[in-house]
Order: structure tokens, then sequence, then C-alpha cells
């Protein structure tokens, strides 16, 4: 228990730090994933989600490839996890068929491994599985599997401290979330703690594919996230098409994440591989 | 009154998503104001009065006290009679509270996890009451076992949601409901129905629910002239438990005794009795506490006979009483809260809910030398007769 809780007077020395926090130098993972957005060649870097160990180890490795020569900048690989409480039913439902499948925190390190030679992987994982683990043996595990960065979307800057610190001293870019419901002051207080990229929640919601354009609420979201940090603004939750990928760059985001739509592809095509690389490669084209 | 706790100990916390960090902020801020507003306070008292039934009585059960007692030793047992509020259960204390809180806040939309029903029907009944949207969680299992309970909360106006992922069960129903309000978090309110969750809940669900250890403290000692040697409650997420509890936490002679599920037996691993069972804790559904889980840190399913138990996780309140000893939790298995369910009909012409079943188990077959017993009768057991024919068929009862 005591890798995972810190004392309140950590956590109020962590909240008091959040300015200083920031100038902190770069760290590899951090170095490797500004460098992906920044020579991505696009309007805004392309960052695919993939299920990690769906629909099974080997083949979401053969996927997360397929990404990679679809045009992919950074991938998101997901950790399967028993309550993905900030996901819809899409991703809710593959983590589930993975953990069936077999997959495994190491199973999906190994993905990752196979995936890091191509391109920078941010690993996506619920808090429970990092906390058990302790976060500086789970940040450890990152970096040896050549990972760059780490999102815990149910660990919110209050509960950060001791996971960031430990990324941090791995070299691994703690990536927070920001959504539309955050307050301007919380906004730049998480902005300013943000290791790699801001990861900018589009709607109020879970994941999951929506249909409607992104319309114009999405400039104030950009606009706002960008206002808030020094590090690059990635847009996503429910951005589905290559017009939704395209008016989020319009609106000025410098990263584009794509989740439901690529796993649902993964989850009905006969041969997801050729097919998930056919769908990066129209968000990718749309980004160009 | 200090401010509203975000850890008990190391337990607790806000492992949410960043999506309901302001609605948590707003939750605390109101609850905090409320709490103290005479207004609310006075609306809130005349509601658990005159509508839910407040205070329940403290019934000194004679049978169950004889049942107990040997030549040489006397044992009294006092029932807390949660059972005879409105709706037939603790639950009402809290969603009643909430919903009047929501109120204030100006959320006109309810959304409620509910396990055995209880909880679903205290929301759906509140909700009817002042006029508010209700939509509970239900897990499709839960559905099948405690069918009155659905049918009471659609005739309420409620719209009862089947979650059929996982077990079905209460697990995948909490999930749902924090699904739904990360979606939907700007109309609605999420009334939690345990003392579980991200901070403010447990603390919120506590401070609604230690009306009833308040009132049995005041009872017991105008009946008896003396504090209870133990006082015994069962626990699925623990709010009825903790509901009891805080009024003698402070009272170092009381012993305090929480019962879980303990299913097919500890060691069949099918069981929902994370705090008596022990070893690392986990984060589930936005808190620290004792949770059941694998090595891996994935959340393992619970296994209970009562549906308001059949829960892997716990208050992180308890987690920290029992760390602290101040508490100690015990199970019980379905066979013997069955047992116990079919004796305290028999004795006492009361019948519990299966949940409650299980504190009974502990208070009339454990041995043990307290002569003053106070046992937390939670609920009502009309909406488990289905089920407990089911499972010991008519010539057993
Ligand atoms: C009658 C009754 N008792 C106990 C419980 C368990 O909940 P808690 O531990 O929050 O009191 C329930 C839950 O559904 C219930 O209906």
């Amino acid at each position: 228990m005591s890798g995972f809780t810190e004392s309140d007077h950590q956590r109020r020395r962590a909240a008091g730090e959040a300015g200083q926090v920031a100038s902190e130098p770069l760290g590899e993972g951090a170095a490797r994933i500004a460098d992906a957005f920044a020579t991505s060649g696009k309007r805004a870097a392309l960052m695919p989600y993939l299920m990690g160990g769906f629909p099974s180890p080997e083949r979401s490795l053969d996927i997360g490839l397929a990404y990679a020569d679809g045009g992919a900048d950074l991938v998101e690989l997901g950790v399967p996890f028993s309550d993905p409480l900030a996901d819809g039913p899409v991703v809710a439902a593959a983590g589930t068929a993975a953990l069936r499948a077999g997959a495994t925190v190491a199973r999906v390190m190994e993905v990752c491994e196979g995936l890091a030679g191509r391109l920078p992987v941010v690993l996506m994982c619920y808090a429970n599985l990092v906390l058990v683990r302790g976060p500086q043996v789970f940040a450890a595990a990152l970096r040896d599997a050549g990972a760059s960065g780490l999102i815990v979307p149910d660990l919110p800057m209050e509960e950060a401290p001791a996971v960031l610190a430990a990324c941090d001293a791995a070299g691994i870019a703690l990536v927070p979330l920001v959504a539309p419901t955050t307050p301007d002051e919380r906004l730049h207080a998480i902005g300013a703690r943000a290791r790699g990229f801001l990861y900018t929640v589009s709607v109020t919601g879970t994941t999951g594919e929506r249909a409607a354009p992104l319309g114009e609420r999405v400039a104030q979201i950009v606009g706002r996230a960008k206002a808030a940090t020094d590090v690059p603004v990635a847009l996503g939750f429910g951005i589905t098409t290559p017009e939704q990928a395209s008016e989020a760059a319009d609106a000025g985001a410098d990263g584009v994440i794509v989740g439901s739509r690529l796993v649902r592809e993964a989850a009905e095509a006969k041969d997801p591989a050729p097919a998930v690389r056919r769908v990066v490669a129209a968000l990718a084209a749309a980004l160009s | 009154m200090t401010a509203v706790e975000h850890r008990f100990g190391p337990y607790g916390g806000q492992y949410v998503p960043e999506t309901l960090m302001p609605a948590l902020a707003e939750l605390e801020q109101a609850w905090v104001v409320a709490r103290d507003d005479p207004g609310y306070l006075e609306e809130l008292q005349e509601l658990l009065r005159d509508f839910a039934g407040r205070p329940s009585r403290l019934y000194r059960a004679r049978r169950l006290s004889e049942y107990v007692s040997g030549p040489a030793h006397a044992r009294t047992i006092y029932l807390k009679r949660e059972d005879l509020n409105h709706t037939g259960s603790h639950k009402v204390n809290n969603a009643i509270g909430q919903a009047l809180l929501a109120q204030r806040m100006g959320k006109r939309r309810i959304i409620a996890e509910t396990g055995a029903g209880q909880h679903g029907v205290a929301s759906a009944t509140a909700c009817a009451l002042l006029g508010m949207e209700c939509v509970v969680f239900m897990g499709t299992e839960d559905i099948r076992r405690q069918r009155p309970n659905v049918e009471r909360m659609q005739l309420l106006g409620a719209r009862v949601h089947p979650v059929e992922a996982g077990s079905g069960t209460l697990k995948d129903a909490t999930s749902e409901a924090i699904r739904d309000w990360v979606t939907n978090v700007e109309s609605t309110h999420y009334i939690i129905g345990s003392a579980v969750g991200p901070a403010p809940y447990p603390s919120l669900v506590r401070d609604l629910q230690r009306v009833i250890g308040d009132e049995a403290r005041a009872q017991i000692l105008e009946r008896e002239g003396r504090l209870p040697d133990r006082v015994i409650a069962c626990v699925g997420g623990g709010s009825n438990a903790i509901g009891i509890f805080t009024a003698f936490v402070g009272d170092p002679d009381v012993e305090l005794i929480g019962v879980e599920a303990a299913g097919d037996g500890l060691d069949s691993g099918r069981h929902g009795a994370p705090l008596t069972v022990g070893g690392q804790s986990g984060v589930l559904h936005g808190s620290m506490s004792a949770v059941m889980q694998d090595a891996e840190g994935q959340i393992t399913e619970a296994h209970s006979i009562s549906a308001g138990l059949d829960y892997p996780g716990s208050g992180p309140e308890h987690a920290h009483l029992r760390d602290l000893g101040r508490a100690r939790y015990v199970a019980v298995t379905d066979v013997d809260a069955l047992r116990a369910f079919t004796t305290v009909t028999k004795l006492e012409g009361i019948i519990p809910a299966l949940e409650t079943a299980h504190a009974f188990h502990f208070a009339l077959e454990e041995p043990s030398t307290s002569t003053l017993d106070l046992v937390c009768l939670s609920g009502r057991g009309d909406k488990d007769l289905a089920q407990v024919l089911e499972r010991l068929g008519a010539e057993e009862l």
C-alpha cells in the first residue's frame, strides 16, 4: 500500500509546486513525443488508439503495425481493464474480449515493445493496474518496453503526484486529460503539469463514435486547452471520420486521436490489419 | 463541522475521469452548505419523519434474546427497525437527502444504481415525491432475482436500465451509472446508494445514514441505561453499517462488527467479502479501498445470494476502521444466511432482507460473552421471497 499513497504533506507540496513542475527538462519519452508532433508533416499528428490484446495479443501487434503503415504518427495503446469507466461500449467490449483472450499487462507491454521501434507508444491504462504494481515498478516496466508516455484516465491531478514522480524518474511522459467541463483555473493547473501532450477530451462523455460534425464548439475547446499549456494539444473522444479529423486540425489541434472507429473496424473486419490500414490512411490523408 | 474528508487513512480519494471532477467539487460545496442550512435540514427532517416514518423503532427481540441466552448467560438483542421505514429499508434516508440536495443544485435528472433494488426503489420514491426524472441502472441478474422491486420502480415512474455487462450485478450497474453521469453530468445528479464512490460520496452517504446510529444510541440508553456491548450490521458497500457505527465509534467499549457475504465460502473465492479477506487494496468506482481483485489488479466478480451484498468493493471508511482495529469484519455464507432468514422469520414474525440475514446469522450463531447486542435490521425481506423459495423449497421453510 505504501507505494501508492502519499501523505497530505506530499500532496500539498505537489499542489503548491504546480508552477515549477512545468519547467522540468524534457524526459526521453516526452522528447520522442514532441518530435513526433513536430515532424508529422501533417496539419495535426495522427494518433490511433489500439486495444492491446484485442482480438489477440499477436493480432493486436499486427493492427498496431498497420496503423504505422497507414500513416500514424504515434499510437495510443490501451490496456484492457475490468471496469473501464471512461469508455463507451465499443472499447469496453473489446477490452472484455481481450481479457477473455488472455491479455495481461505483461502481454500488452510486449505489444508495446513490438510497436515502439516504429512509432512512439503512449500507454492508456486505468489507475488500479498501475497502483497495484506500484507507480515506480510500472513506470520502469514501461521504460523497458520502450513506451514514451502514459495516460491514466481515472487519475485526476489530485491523485497523480506519486505516478507523476515515478514517470518523471523513468523518462515516461504522464499525459493528463482535460474535459469540456474542466474550469479555466483547473485547466491551467493541469496544463502546467502536462508532459508530452495535453489530452483534450472533445465531448462531455465516454469514448465512442459520434456521427455529427464537431462544429463550432471545437475551436473553443482547443483554444482553451492551447492557452493553458506549452505542450501540444491532442483532441480525442468521439472523433470518427476524416472530416471530423480535418475539423480538429482546422481548429488548431496539434494532434487527433481516433479510437472507437478503429476498434470497431478491428472487431468487424475479416482481415483487420489491411482494413484498419485503409481507415488510418484516409484519416492521414484528411490531415495532410 | 469539519470539511468533507477525501481520505480515510490511505483509503478514499477521487479516481474518476476528469469530466466528473468539477461535478464532485460542486456536490461537495453544495453539501457543505446544505448540512448547516436550517432550511435544508428542516425539510429533510420533515420528510424523514412524516414521509419515511422516522425515528425508526428500537425493538427488544424477545425470542431471539431467548434463543441466544443460556442458563448461565443472558443476552438481550435489540433490533434497529430500518425495515419499518417507508420503502422498507435504510436506503430511503440517503435517497431523500440526496434528492433534496440535487434539487438545490438545480439538477432535474436523477440516476442511481441498484443491486437488491432497495436503493432503486428509494430513489424512485424520492423522485416521485419531488417530481424529478429517475433512471435506475440494474444488472440483468439482479432484475431476475429482485423482480418485485423492478416492478415497484417502474410503477413509481422510474426507468429501469438493464445492464448486461460482466455478471449483471451491482458492480456492473454502478459502472454503467458512472458512465451515464460522465455523459450527462451537467443535467444529472448521481445518487450513489452506498458509502462508496469518489469523495465526497462516502462522507455524504455516511452523514445521511448516521441518523440510524444517532437514534439507536439514544434509544438504547433510554431503555437499558447503558450502551450495547456489540453493534452488528451487514456490509455491502457499507452504508447501513457506517450509519449505525458512526454514533458509537467514540465509545471504545462498544464492539463494532460488519458482516460481509461469504457466498459459497471464503475459500471458494466466490464471495463478496473484501474487508474480511484483506490483501492489497485497490481502486474501484472512484475510491481506494478493500476490493476483490486478481494479481494484475483486474476487479473480480463477487458472489452472494443477496444482491445487496454481491459487490467486490467496500466503503473506504470501513477499510480504515478495520485497519485501526476499531471495527471488525466477518463473513457469513449463503447457506447460513438462509438459515438465519427463516429463524428470524419464525421466531420474531419479522421477515428480514437476505442482506440483513447475514448480520443475524453472526449475532445468533457465533458464541459471544456479550450481554447486550444491537443489530441493524437494514431492511425487510418481501423482495427476497421468490429467491428464498427457489433455494430452499417449500418444505424446508
Ligand atoms: C436491506 C439492505 N441491507 C443492506 C444492503 C447493503 O448495502 P449497504 O452495505 O450500503 O448498507 C442493502 C443493499 O441493497 C439492502 O437492500
